[in-house]
């Protein structure tokens, strides 16, 4: 396990040194990190101020301003909900509210079990096809209310 | 490499083929910005150039000043497809005449307005005419970098334009000394993160900086004081999508389309309650009833039309009988609404409208970027304020309160997130006043 860790480190300083290690970078440093190690841990932030001779709160300040970056990891599975405008027409609150209920679990959350998590997005891009969720990065349009969920249940069990 | 007009040329017959125009486009649209989508593959710079890519480029290089670029840009009367509308020429004028070694050029592709998904179709399906509008701005502006500013949530977007840019590098299109011009300009890509504010342009460059993206008070402008304090261009994708057309065809070819204010087409996100949703491109002055009801094919599973939302969060609702309003900065906006990118999403007589203004106001309240108070605040208060209506509980003192709320929240915050969020608020009361009421309790 140490070891995975230690690569996922030496990935990152890879990355952070190809770009120069300059402070401006520091978004493009944050998205490197994320897709590392899947979120933006204490200790992750914390090695990229160091690394970035960036105030610690600096680091922290900025990735939570952002609301792509997330500080607790991910369920081993994910469902997005879009709540654009679009989606929001087509009835994607009540598709996120079935699916809450479903796994008694509210958006931004995971399963005690580590297996799903619900998450929700602002638009995809893909507003022709709303309502839309991404259930582990497949975009599925046109979802219906009655049964949301598609394929994923399947894999979660 | 190709280094002159000629090379292109040659190099542009050479790759010469059938290009077919997808079927299905409406009698009723125009295609300017998006007469390559379905028909060039993004992914070939062989098949850009076939079409007549990188002409205006070369041309620009080859016979044309800097101020006569923008002198060209200012006849075709080309206002920002932003949300904005401010006048691209003049933009480029102003950052022109500032003396300074380094200027940037910005391509906006945070499309942040949920439910518009424009600038994602022209950065994934003709990402070469963003690069060229770009690199024109450049030269007309004595300018060498430019960035575009994409949102992570379009990650095709970035893939298509990092490979258009490495194609057009090794041609020598972008780079040291184009076409033997003394004229240099390179394209870098950054990435967004998720936040609504950072579409607006001092965020943007806050965001470009590595910081968060937090407005400032302007003046200064960007065009004296924009990325790292140097003088720089912001425009939109679809703004930098029509450069290359409004040079090859002139700026009085441009102007000849559309209304007297707002030349041009505009490309618009057609979604909602309507049959067939998709992109459309339509030249201004096109009336809501052609798009919805001729292009769109009408409201759909045959219930009756309410509304239409332009503009996202900053925008407003436009009911039935403003129909025949023709599309263009003006009307738009003395109907209470605003152009805004483009998205346009059509509201059956099922939906309720209360709880539709609520539904963007939630969204600005937790996209406000906390800085001033007025919006900080004021937004959630809206959105309690708005939740009584809705549970049907509000008073008529609520009812005040709302009215005199959107006017302060208004009028004394500092970005255009703030001063737009009462927006949707303020138009549905105008046309929708009875749904308010409907919420307030007998006392
Ligand atoms: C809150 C807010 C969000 C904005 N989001 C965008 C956006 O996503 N894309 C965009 O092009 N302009 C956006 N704008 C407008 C920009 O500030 C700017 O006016 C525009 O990009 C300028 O380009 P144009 O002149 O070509 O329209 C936004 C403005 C505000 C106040
Ligand atoms: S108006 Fe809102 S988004 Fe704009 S600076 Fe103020 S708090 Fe931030
Ligand atoms: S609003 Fe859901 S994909 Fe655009």
């Amino acid at each position: 396990m140490l070891d995975t860790i230690d690569d996922r480190y030496k990935t990152l300083e890879k990355s952070i040194k190809k770009l120069g290690y300059e402070k401006n970078t520091l978004i493009e440093v944050l998205h490197n990190a994320q897709e590392t190690f899947g979120y933006l841990g204490i200790d992750t932030l914390k090695f990229i101020a160091k690394r970035l001779k960036l105030p610690y709160s600096k680091v922290y300040g900025v990735a939570t301003f952002y609301n792509y970056f997330r500080l607790k990891p991910k369920g081993r599975h994910n469902i997005v909900v879009c709540l654009g405008t679009a989606c929001y027409i087509k009835g994607s609150n009540k598709i996120l509210e079935t699916i809450e209920r479903r796994y008694g679990i509210k958006a931004d959350e995971t399963t005690s079990d580590g297996a799903l998590s619900i998450l929700t997005a602002r638009c995809f891009g893909s507003c022709s096809l709303a309502p839309v969720i991404v259930c582990d990065e497949q975009i599925k349009g046109n979802v219906s209310l009655e049964n949301p969920l598609c394929e994923i249940e399947e894999k979660i069990k | 490499m190709i280094t002159s007009i000629q090379e292109l040329r040659d190099f542009a017959q050479k790759n010469e083929r059938d290009f077919s125009v997808p079927k299905g486009i409406h009698p009723k649209e125009k295609r300017v910005v998006l007469e390559n989508i379905g028909v060039i593959n993004p992914d070939s710079i062989e098949e850009y150039i076939a079409r007549g890519g990188y002409m205006s480029l070369f041309k620009v290089l080859d016979e044309m000043t800097p101020s006569e670029v923008i002198e060209e840009v200012k006849i075709s009367g080309l206002r920002g497809r932003g949300g904005g509308g401010y006048p691209t020429g003049l933009k480029w004028e102003s950052v022109s005449k500032v003396q300074s070694e380094q200027k940037y050029i910005i391509c906006n592709g945070d499309e942040g307005d949920p439910g518009a998904f424009m600038d994602r179709a022209v950065m994934e399906g003709d990402p070469h005419r963003v690069l060229e509008g770009m690199t024109i701005a450049g030269y007309a502006c004595d300018a060498n970098k430019g960035y575009i500013y994409v949102r992570s949530e379009y990650p095709m977007a970035v893939e298509k334009l990092t490979r258009a840019i490495k194609q057009a590098s090794k041609l020598g299109i972008l780079g040291e000394n184009i076409a033997h011009s003394g004229f240099s300009f390179s394209v870098e890509i950054r990435l967004g993160a998720g936040a609504f504010v950072c579409g607006e342009a001092t965020a943007l460059v806050a965001s470009i900086e590595g910081g968060r993206g937090h407005p400032r008070q302007k003046p200064p402008h960007l065009s004296d004081h924009g990325l790292w304090g140097e003088p720089t261009v912001l425009n939109n994708v679809e703004t930098f999508a029509n450069i290359a057309a409004i040079i090859k065809n002139g700026g009085a070819w441009f102007k000849n389309i559309g209304t007297e204010t707002s030349s041009g087409t505009k490309v618009f996100a057609l979604t909602g309650h309507i049959k067939n949703t998709g992109l459309i491109e339509v030249p201004m002055g096109t009336t809501l009833r052609e798009i919805i009801f001729d292009i769109g094919g009408g409201v759909e599973n045959d219930k009756k039309f309410k509304a239409i939302q332009s503009g996202g969060p900053s925008g407003g609702c436009i009911p039935e009988h403003l129909l025949d309003l023709q599309v263009d900065y003006e009307s738009l906006k003395s109907a209470g609404s605003i152009m805004g990118s483009g998205g346009l999403i059509v509201i059956d007589n099922s939906s309720n409208m209360v709880e539709i203004a609520r539904f963007f106001m939630d969204f600005c309240a937790s996209e406000s970027c906390g800085k001033c108070t007025p919006c900080r605040v004021g937004t959630t208060e809206l959105t309690r304020l708005l939740d009584k209506f809705i549970a049907k509980n509000a008073t008529k003192k609520d009812f005040e309160l709302l009215k005199e709320m959107c006017e302060v929240v208004k009028s004394t915050s500092l970005c255009g997130l703030g001063q737009t969020a009462p927006n949707p608020v303020l138009s549905t009361i105008k046309y929708f006043e009875d749904e308010y009421l409907a919420g307030i309790k007998d006392e």
